[in-house]
């Protein structure tokens, strides 16, 4: 490998080290090489994961007669797109109201969530207080709870407290989802924050909700940005909890309607459900693509932890 | 003088009322239970409390609308006679083993490839990560589409290449099924495999790799013995949540194929939703449930053991 390498060393070289010199050992590799090890393997990969999404967004712009006629249009391209499956989606079905309870949801239940999280990890990490390692251990061990072995007496509490049918039973329950991760997660951001900072401020007679108001929660902003796009995320694409406990139409999370509403026996009913699942896909990819840093590291620093 | 002489009533004024009121606001203890309130209040009545009550469930026979009495082991008796419930223990092990599996080696795969420098970098990993984001049902919901059986859009590419001359039933054959569903389940988990890993990876210092490369290491054995056991750790946590939540799954299988054909792809949620939701018998749904508990505990003991490796490795002091 270095033999060969070496003789394309300089053609290399320069353009890689200007960029960025941690990839210090890249000027080992020939470009020939870097494209049968790198670029090919990585373009096939990045093909076949976004693949469903550019079906999806081109199913739900294309005409009836192109759907169902691979011989004479070809399936991988529109002629004459319409919007005719996208209006119809949102002029002619519930669809606006149920991607208003998603969001209602997915916005309460995050919201409670990361006030409940910010208090306990603050608690955890900086209070101190007996058996603290035990609570956040405990916590952690909550995260593992899948909603699978959960969702059957759920149902009877629900049913119990009588929220069945109800957003409020989601915006209830969506918690213990989000807040083991953003606690785990905040606890992270907050044992960054000095000591010093929150030592001062109780010199000063400051008491220890304004210094969480007041110091902590100011500068953990980027954490907590973090947590609210990593649970609004989860939120939204909640399945099973609201799949059992919600019952009428204009009640329903966009996933739950979109399997249980559109489906039918017709064959045309591809185009309108592609466009569900591309309408209700987009807010988050959106949001995703503003924050990306913030979601990664979300995403990672749970797992670190 | 002055000073002293008005500040003074003013503490003395303090201290006795500081017996009881002060004592809870200033006490670490007393404070921080306040704090913890709100998330103990969420856990405990809608996770701790439902975890129990799913364990007594699956003792009794309750029903949708009307209470179930204590009938011991009954259900789990039923249970052990049931082929179907039995198949859907092989499936959901054959879809998590083999999904998991998979999953690792490309997203391991991936995230060396992404670790590496190229223009874009950033965009291409924001790219990869896309299917994570998605919620599950509406990318099932695309998947169901492109394996339909009339208008896939792989069989067509597969028939204009000359490779098959007709249409896969892909949701409609019993492997073909489950191929299909383990399928999808990999491409909505690689994203996560290889981001985190990718943010393992990045860790690891390009020190380490050039100082093996001087002593002749090959690429294979920079992996073998840098990359990889630097990694484990991460790699542990990381599996043990894709295998969490690959064992668990529901939306995926409900989306595409309710368990069909012919019960091939029921995975044991799958089933007890089927059982407990839709044929309104809540203590057998409780029961197959229940029953899934003893797996996932197996899959975090196998992870904890995969951290206990690394503080042997790194010391006992690791935080």
């Amino acid at each position: 490998m270095t033999d060969h390498a070496v003789d394309h060393r300089t053609a290399v070289a320069p353009t890689v080290e200007k960029d960025d010199h941690s990839e210090g050992m890249a000027y080992l590799e020939s470009l020939p090489r870097r494209i049968v090890t790198l670029y090919i393997p990585l373009f096939i990969i990045v093909v076949i994961l976004l693949f469903p999404f550019y079906w999806m967004a081109l199913t739900s712009i294309k005409p009836d007669e192109q759907l169902i006629d691979m011989e004479r249009f070809n399936p991988f391209w529109v002629i004459k797109p319409t919007f005719k499956h996208i209006q119809k989606l949102l002029f002619e079905t519930n669809y606006p109201q149920w991607l208003w309870n998603t969001m209602y949801v997915a916005a309460a239940s995050t919201f409670l969530s990361i006030v409940a999280s910010v208090l306990a990890a603050y608690a955890i990490v900086r209070l101190r207080f007996r058996g603290a390692e035990t609570v956040g251990a405990l916590i952690f061990m909550a995260y593992l709870v899948p909603p699978s072995i959960l969702f059957i007496p759920l149902a009877s509490v629900i049913q119990a407290y009588g929220l069945f049918d109800s957003p409020l039973s989601l915006i209830l329950v969506y918690p213990t989802l989000l807040i083991p991760f953003s606690t785990w997660l905040l606890m992270g951001y907050f044992k960054t924050i000095p000591f010093e900072l929150e030592e001062c401020a109780l010199i000063d007679g400051a008491s220890r909700w304004q210094i969480l108001v007041k110091i902590i929660i100011p500068l953990a902003v980027p954490g907590l940005i973090s947590a609210f796009i990593f649970s609004f995320t989860l939120c939204w694409n909640e399945f099973i909890y609201a799949l059992t406990f919600l019952q009428s139409t204009q009640n329903k999370t966009v996933p739950v309607a979109i399997v249980n509403e559109f489906v039918d026996g017709d064959i045309y009913k591809w185009g309108s459900l592609m466009a569900g699942a591309l309408v209700g896909s987009l807010p988050l990819v959106i949001l995703y693509a503003f924050f990306v840093e913030h979601y990664v590291s979300a995403m990672t620093g749970a797992v670190k932890e | 003088m002055t000073t002293i002489q008005t500040s003074m009533p003013g503490a003395g004024k303090v201290i006795p009322r500081s017996s009881a009121w002060d004592r809870l606001r200033i006490n670490r203890n007393w404070l921080a239970l306040w704090f913890m309130l709100p998330a103990a209040a969420f856990l405990l009545l809608f996770l701790a409390y439902p975890l129990f009550l799913g364990v007594w469930m699956s003792f009794t026979d309750d029903r949708i609308g009307r209470g179930g009495v204590f009938v011991g082991l009954e259900n789990y008796e039923w249970l052990k006679d049931d082929s179907i419930f039995w198949l859907s223990v092989f499936n959901t092990l054959l879809y998590t083993i083999v999904a998991s599996a998979i999953k690792f080696a490309v997203g391991l795969y991936l995230a060396l490839l992404l670790n590496r420098h190229m223009p874009f970098k950033a965009l291409i990993r924001a790219a990869v990560l896309i299917p994570f984001i998605v919620p599950t049902v509406l990318s099932a919901i695309a998947f169901w589409w492109i394996y339909d059986s009339q208008f896939s859009i792989i069989s067509w590419s597969l028939i204009k290449m000359g490779l098959i001359d007709h249409n896969i039933n892909f949701l409609g054959d019993s492997n073909w099924a489950r191929a299909s569903v383990i399928f999808a389940n990999i491409w909505r988990g690689v994203p996560f495999v290889a981001i985190t890993l990718l943010a393992g990876l990045q860790t690891v210092s390009p020190s380490l790799y050039e100082a093996a490369t001087l002593d002749g290491a090959t690429s294979w054995q920079r992996f073998r013995f840098i990359t990889y056991p630097l990694l484990t750790p991460i790699i542990a946590v990381v599996m043990t949540f894709s295998v969490l939540f690959t064992f668990t799954d529901f939306q995926l299988i409900w989306a595409l194929t309710r368990g069909g054909p012919v019960n091939a792809t029921h995975l044991m949620a799958t089933l007890s939703y089927q059982r407990g939701i839709l044929s309104g018998r809540l203590g057998e749904g409780a029961a197959i449930a229940t029953a899934m508990i003893p797996f996932l505990l197996a899959a975090i003991a196998i992870s904890w053991f995969g951290m206990q490796r690394r503080k042997w490795q790194q010391g006992t002091d690791n935080d």
